[in-house]
């Protein structure tokens, strides 16, 4: 190739690279600026909401997340075994080495929901970014999405709730679990657990669109080690966890 | 050919004791369902570790009944015995009995009863239980129509054909009713390719158990006995399917021993568990299924009265295991950190505490008084349901 | 034959009348049914009998468009009936068959399921402490 050919290829791939560069850099941001979907939008399977937890941050005792769900949501406090759960701090002990460890164990989203797979009535569904909803409209409150779920994500109402939220509805004789907030996300905001750990200082919960490749969590995802609870059972969850 | 003496004209003031007995307990099971609507499940035993109780155990017994008793006609029809063709119409009537009892306890245990027409109207093709709706009411359906080819003499010839049919529908409903617990993958009880034959042999054998009582009692207040040796074949046949159960509730067990991570669970069914192992060991493999064995092959115990006693002992066997198989299944907690010992508020880690409410058994026997109204009036309105045996003797002979 | 038609002619003459008499039937139903207090009251989202006879279709079909494929700002959202119609005086659409939804539920006797998980009072009004719930009815 002549000279001036090797030039000119040098100066277009050069110049198209600067030229890359200056179309990505706006996006990269370190942090993820939640848009709110436009009214009457619907969700796009474009996206796909997730978590990643980071259990060296989390503190054993601290509930904020737990508390910060049931103001939110407007579940009482649970104090027996028929009191819904949405979020729950779990205790671990690494039976090899003594390691102790904590964390909230909530809905883990699933790609591949078996609470889907096994609900009669299509009650139990899959939203297309990934949230994983009960449609209260049709549960007919038979539990068996309660016994599918591996991760016992579901509560059921056992008995009539008497205060409603108006941004949550919720009624006795239903199935339900965590919503990923899907009321906040849908209006931009961070689901209520993730701002309350931020709040407190703590940040381990990070919330983002694991589709989006400028997102926090795209990126961090890709630079540490996690897991997916029972990834041995092919859910692919939205959900993963650091230092477990 | 000995006619039958209908049941009216023998004993109807006994009849009608029999039904209002029946009437009673229906009600309390219905205003136990209404209770558990009105305040919630907070009021039964259940909670959210163990979400399926007692009525599920009565319920799935009932439905597994119901598939299975209709052995006894497919042996008539399908497989041309003579014997059994005569028993047919009454083993039909008993599993459309068996099966309404089955489904009023399993939909009046939902969370939203009133919600039955979205369940009926919202399908969702990978669930069993939305197979159970058309599954069901089509047994109903084809059960009523042999039950029509039976009676109707000018039908007659459709005997084999939609014998056929019912007993390969029956097949794909008990094999749907252990899918329901084959296809939970998370649990350590379940999960299980075993499941569905094992509920199918568990059906052949429960659905004959009930039918021994129910047939026996009909013959006693009819004032008949039966030929000896077509009790024999039956009683028989029973052993047959008990031993058929017995083994592959073990060799579910023993494969899960075997597996390392299946262990722990095994230990606490088998040895740990406290009621669940009582209710195994004592109230399924010794009263449910040895005593009975003995009842059935020891020679000199062919008289109808042991098999009775068999039979009964058969099903309260069956009750044992299926409060061991559901409830126990889930009193284990599920295994999401395997390698981490787990607490926390919701249960995780912990054994699971279930303590049976009253409206649970009056549900459940509700579920049973409603097979039984069903039965009693049915064979009273058809007389012709009777097995009219030509063997059968009057108790004078 | 003659005995089939003298029973079924009749009965489509009443179906048929019945049929055009239905608005009015539902318009009798307004002025000289029960009294409402329909709280904010103003412009509704559509003519009030068209609102009479449809809005549990619109409500029927808002909650899917919301619920399952996430549509959000929809024109027939409940919580914005409610918002508007709940009663100034207990601040519900419930509790007496004054209250809007109620009283008209009441007079025909239609049962509503709705309120079993939505909630009946508005939005500006939902209270902060949930642990005080048994107070609320």
């Amino acid at each position: 190739m002549s000279d001036m050919d090797q030039q000119r290829r040098q100066f277009l791939t050069r110049g198209s690279a600067a030229m890359a560069g200056l179309a990505i850099a706006p996006g990269l941001t370190l942090f993820d600026f939640a848009q709110a979907r436009p009214a009457g939008e619907p969700a796009s399977s474009a996206v796909r909401w997730g978590m990643l937890i980071d259990t060296t941050k989390c503190e054993s005792g601290c509930n904020d997340c737990v508390t910060a769900c049931s103001k939110e949501n407007g579940w009482p406090e649970a104090k027996t075994t028929t009191d819904v759960q949405w979020i729950r701090k779990v205790e671990l002990k690494d039976m090899r080495t003594g390691r102790q460890t904590s964390l909230p164990m909530t809905c883990q989203h699933c790609a591949e929901p078996p609470c889907v797979e096994v609900c009669p009535t299509n009650a139990s569904f899959k939203r297309a970014d990934g949230i994983v909803l009960v449609d209260k409209h049709r549960c007919i409150g038979c539990r068996y999405c309660m016994m599918a779920c591996p991760y016992k994500a579901r509560s059921f109402v056992h008995e009539p709730v008497l205060d409603h939220d108006s941004d949550m509805p919720r009624g006795q004789g239903t199935v339900e679990s965590c919503t990923l907030c899907v009321h906040r996300v849908d209006k931009g905001e961070q689901p209520a657990c993730v701002e309350a750990c931020a709040k407190g200082g703590h940040r381990a919960l990070l919330f983002g669109d694991l589709n989006d490749q400028n997102s926090e969590i795209y990126l961090r995802i890709r630079s540490v080690t996690s897991i997916q609870l029972r990834a041995d059972l092919g859910l692919n969850p939205g959900i993963a966890f650091v230092g477990i | 050919m000995a006619q039958n003496k209908t049941f009216a004209q023998i004993e109807s003031r006994y009849f009608y004791a029999l039904v209002a007995f029946g009437l009673l307990i229906a009600a309390a099971g219905l205003s136990a369902a209404y209770f558990m609507e009105e305040h919630g499940h907070v009021v039964t035993g259940m909670n959210n570790q163990i979400v399926w109780g007692v009525p599920h155990v009565f319920a799935i017994f009932m439905i597994v009944a119901a598939s299975g008793v209709l052995n006894v006609a497919a042996i008539g029809s399908v497989f041309g015995h003579a014997v059994y063709k005569a028993r047919a119409p009454l083993a039909g009537m008993l599993s459309i009995a068996l099966l309404a009892g089955g489904l009023s306890v399993l939909m009046l245990d939902l969370g939203r009863p009133d919600r039955i027409i979205v369940a009926a109207t919202n399908f969702n093709p990978t669930s069993v239980f939305a197979w159970n709706l058309p599954l069901y009411s089509g047994l109903f359906t084809l059960v009523a129509l042999y039950i029509w080819t039976l009676l109707e003499r000018r039908m007659n010839r459709w005997i084999k054909p939609v014998g056929l049919a019912v007993f390969t529908w029956r097949i794909i409903l008990t094999t749907g009713t252990g899918l329901i617990f084959a296809f939970l993958v998370a649990r350590q009880a379940y999960g299980s390719a075993i499941l569905p034959p094992m509920f199918i042999v568990m059906s052949f054998g429960w659905g004959l158990a009930v039918f021994h009582v129910v047939q026996s009692s009909m013959y006693k207040w009819n004032g008949k006995t039966q030929d000896p040796a077509t009790l024999n074949r039956m009683k028989n046949l029973l052993g047959i399917f008990v031993l058929g159960t017995l083994f592959l509730v073990a060799i579910y067990h023993l494969t899960n021993l075997y597996f390392a991570k299946q262990t722990a669970f095994e230990h606490f069914i088998l040895r740990d568990g406290g009621i669940y192992p009582g209710l195994l060991w004592g109230g399924y493999v010794v009263f449910g299924s040895l005593l009975p064995l003995l009842l059935i092959y020891l020679p000199g115990h062919g008289k109808e009265k042991n098999t009775v006693a068999a039979s009964l002992l058969v099903i309260l066997g069956s009750f044992s295991l299926l409060y061991v198989f559901i409830i126990g299944g889930q009193a284990f907690p599920l295994s999401i950190f395997p390698g981490y010992e787990v607490s926390s508020s919701f249960g995780d880690g912990q054994i699971a505490s279930y303590h049976p409410s009253l409206p649970e058994f009056l549900l459940g026997f509700g579920g049973l008084s409603i097979a039984f109204l069903i039965t009693t009036i049915g064979v009273r309105v058809i007389s012709s349901l009777l097995p009219h045996d030509s063997h059968a003797r009057t108790q004078a002979d | 034959m003659k005995a089939l038609a003298r029973i079924l002619l009749p009965l489509m003459l009443l179906a048929t009348a019945g049929w055009a008499l239905a608005d009015d039937l539902v318009a009798v139903a307004g002025p000289s049914g029960p009294k409402l207090d329909i709280g904010k009251g103003g412009h509704c989202v559509e003519d009030p009998r068209f609102m009479i006879t449809n809005h549990m279709k619109l409500i029927v079909h808002q909650r899917d468009e919301t619920m399952r494929k996430g549509i959000r700002g929809g024109k027939y959202s409940l919580a914005d009936c409610v918002d508007c119609h709940a009663s100034k005086v207990n601040h519900s659409v419930l509790g007496s068959n004054q209250n809007f939804c109620q009283g008209c539920h009441a007079y025909a006797a239609v049962k509503i399921d709705c309120f079993e998980c939505h909630s009946s009072k508005p939005r500006e009004y939902r209270k902060a402490s949930h642990l005080a719930a048994k107070d609320v009815k």
